[in-house]
């Protein structure tokens, strides 16, 4: 399980990166999807939006979720060409792979060694 | 078998398209002269120059789709313990029944005169119906489970909305429900609330608590649920939903565990949809046709689809009663064309009942939940039950080992290599690497056994011989599909639309 230690985590498996901004899924979550083959973005650029707001839905070969906003705030950048390569969100969920930025604070969240101990919790 | 070996004997069996088949100028009829007046053709507009069907004899038609069939397998071939979707065999005396000719040469639009036989068909089925759920009136039109659904939630929103009571928007689903229920919920506007199962498995009470308020229209509960747990608290959790003015929605999907033994309105539930195709052997797989009438209780009896069958003028000794269609008093209208799938599905589906009595029914329970158990128990050293208790009539596993790249998926895959049609897998999304078994009553001990040994079997090649369980299946006429570039790729024609762009 890859989880850098700049980032912070939801429960519900974002990442929030402080320092950019950038927000995306982690390498847990694309594992646990396996082959993700659709992602929509549901958010532009210039939104406000709040805590646990959808901002993206994304399916794999065995599921489809929605993504939650893990910060409120402004959405100053959205990966527009995201959609056409959801396969980068398996091969690179902390860098290509990235979705939006938000400008502003995150809600509850995690630190990299909590989301570790987390998602060690969840075999079942 | 190579794979070099495989990719040959799948390129020597593959059947082209029947497009691929086609040659021009070749028919399977030839029209005679025409013996009526010629006229003229609808304007230009409405006319295109280019049809592109395929042109074929009769005999090149029927020897590809005798093909296409041999490739097929279905529960008349073998064990199919695809979970929450009750494979059980289907009788065959429900095909001579829904093949009778009062049955298969009537019209919806006859009068209704003529069709009494259908009509009282129909009227009695929406009374056993009742009686097996302990409902109060039931409505045989939508036309599969997920139409029934949503039929019950119209008939949720329709009850709330007679009292005045419009600020109730939100849905209460636990984490364990079938995708179609927050779909169903989804396509009226309301707000799913998802609740969390505890570790036994049970809706999680404290949860449940926190999210009762007054803006909750119901609740939608599958029970037992897609883990083939009985909810433990099932009373606690109807009476919950109940004090703060909500509805309990019961999805019947799983229906074939209770028969003869729990009655879902006995239970305090609202509604429930039946799956005339599930629990009573009405075929489906492959799109259907399915059958989904709704069960509701007395509160919301005057909100259910019309028309209904009713009798309109009592029989005695003598006479027969007149049936005919009936409106209820508040109906949400009309939810199909027509009267349901009436031949396909109830028609055979009253067979089924009828063949089965009170007793046969309550028999098929019993057997469908003993065959779960009993494989449950043989499986039980071999893989993980994250929810490891007595189950209904289905149980969920987790299709990976410790310190093994295998996964669900690769189980699935390798099953059909012993001839198994494989379990439902990554379902529900609570389970890692879900594979989620439902034997049903239909199967003996025998098959059961041998299903359970090739369990085992292939739990010991994921140790010893891992790439037969990556590569598999071996012995079908198609080897493992490419389901990522199926999923990306959404190419449906047999011929590339002009201009077609793959990057689009």
């Amino acid at each position: 399980m890859n989880t850098p230690t700049n980032l912070k985590y939801t429960k519900s498996d974002e990442y929030f990166d402080p320092a950019t901004g950038a927000v995306g899924i982690s390498d847990y979550a694309q594992n646990q999807l396996s082959d993700i083959v659709f992602v929509e973005l549901l958010v532009d650029e210039g939104e406000e939006v709040t805590v646990g707001k959808a901002i993206a839905s994304v399916e794999s070969v065995k599921a489809s979720s929605e993504i939650y906003a893990p910060a409120a705030g402004k959405v100053s950048a959205v990966n527009k060409g995201l959609s056409d390569k959801p396969e980068t969100l398996n091969s690179d969920p902390y860098g290509e792979g990235w979705m939006i930025k938000i400008e502003g604070g995150a809600g509850d969240v995690m630190d990299s060694v909590a989301y570790e101990k987390y998602c060690e919790g969840r075999s079942h | 078998m190579n794979n070099a070996a495989s990719a040959t004997l799948s390129a020597k069996i593959v059947e082209p398209t029947i497009f691929e088949l086609s040659s021009p100028g070749r028919r399977g009829v030839k029209m005679p002269a025409s013996d009526v007046p010629t006229t003229a053709l609808p304007p230009n507009h409405l006319l295109r120059s280019d049809l592109p069907l395929p042109e074929l004899a009769e005999v090149d038609v029927v020897r590809h789709y005798m093909k296409l069939s041999k490739f097929n397998y279905s529960v008349d071939d073998g064990f199919y313990p695809l979970g929450s979707c009750t494979m059980k065999y289907n009788p065959k005396i429900n095909e001579d029944t829904c093949r009778l000719p009062g049955f298969l040469f009537t019209h919806p639009l006859q009068p209704i005169e003529t069709v009494q036989g259908n009509l009282a068909l129909m009227f009695e089925m929406q009374e056993w119906l009742k009686e097996i759920s302990g409902f109060e009136g039931v409505t045989l039109q939508p036309a599969a489970g997920a139409h029934g659904e949503f039929t019950g939630v119209l008939m949720m929103a329709a009850y709330h909305k007679s009292r005045g009571d419009l600020k109730r928007t939100k849905m209460l689903i636990p984490d364990a429900a079938h995708g179609t229920n927050p779909a169903s919920v989804g396509m009226l506007g309301f707000t799913v609330i998802t609740i969390p199962s505890d570790s036994r498995g049970n809706v999680d009470l404290e949860k449940l608590k926190a999210a009762c308020d007054d803006t909750v229209v119901g609740m939608m509960l599958t029970n037992p649920n897609t883990l083939g747990m009985f909810d433990e608290n099932i009373e606690k959790v109807v009476n919950m939903v109940k004090d703060c003015g909500g509805l309990m929605y019961g999805d019947g999907a799983n229906l074939n565990a209770l028969l003869g033994i729990v009655r879902p309105g006995d239970l305090g539930f609202d509604v429930m949809h039946f799956n005339l195709h599930k629990t009573f052997s009405v075929p489906h797989g492959g799109g259907g046709p399915g059958s989904g009438p709704v069960g509701v209780s007395q509160r919301l009896v005057d909100f259910l689809p019309s028309p209904l069958v009713g009798i309109v003028e009592e029989g005695d000794d003598e006479t027969a009663p007149l049936y005919d269609f009936v409106t209820p008093k508040n109906s949400i209208g009309r939810m199909k064309a027509f009267h349901g799938h009436f031949g396909g599905g109830l028609v055979r589906a009253y067979t089924y009942i009828a063949m089965h009595g009170p007793d046969g029914l309550k028999d098929i329970s019993q057997y469908a939940v003993l065959n779960a158990n009993y494989l449950q128990a043989r499986l039980r050293d071999t893989y993980k039950i994250p929810y490891d208790r007595i189950c209904m009539h289905e149980f969920v596993m987790e299709g990976q080992f410790e310190g093994s790249d295998i996964r669900a998926l690769d189980i699935a895959k390798r099953l059909m290599d012993y001839n198994f049609h494989p379990p439902t897998n990554y379902f529900p999304l609570i389970v890692h690497e879900a594979l989620m078994i439902e034997p049903t009553e239909t199967e003996n001990k025998d098959t059961l056994d041998r299903f359970a040994d090739a369990l085992i079997k292939i739990a010991e090649e994921a140790k010893s011989q891992p790439e037969l369980l990556h590569d598999a299946p071996h012995i079908t006429p198609f080897g493992r599909m490419d389901e990522v570039k199926a999923a990306r790729e959404l190419v449906l024609c047999c011929w590339l639309p002009e201009n077609y762009d793959a990057s689009q």
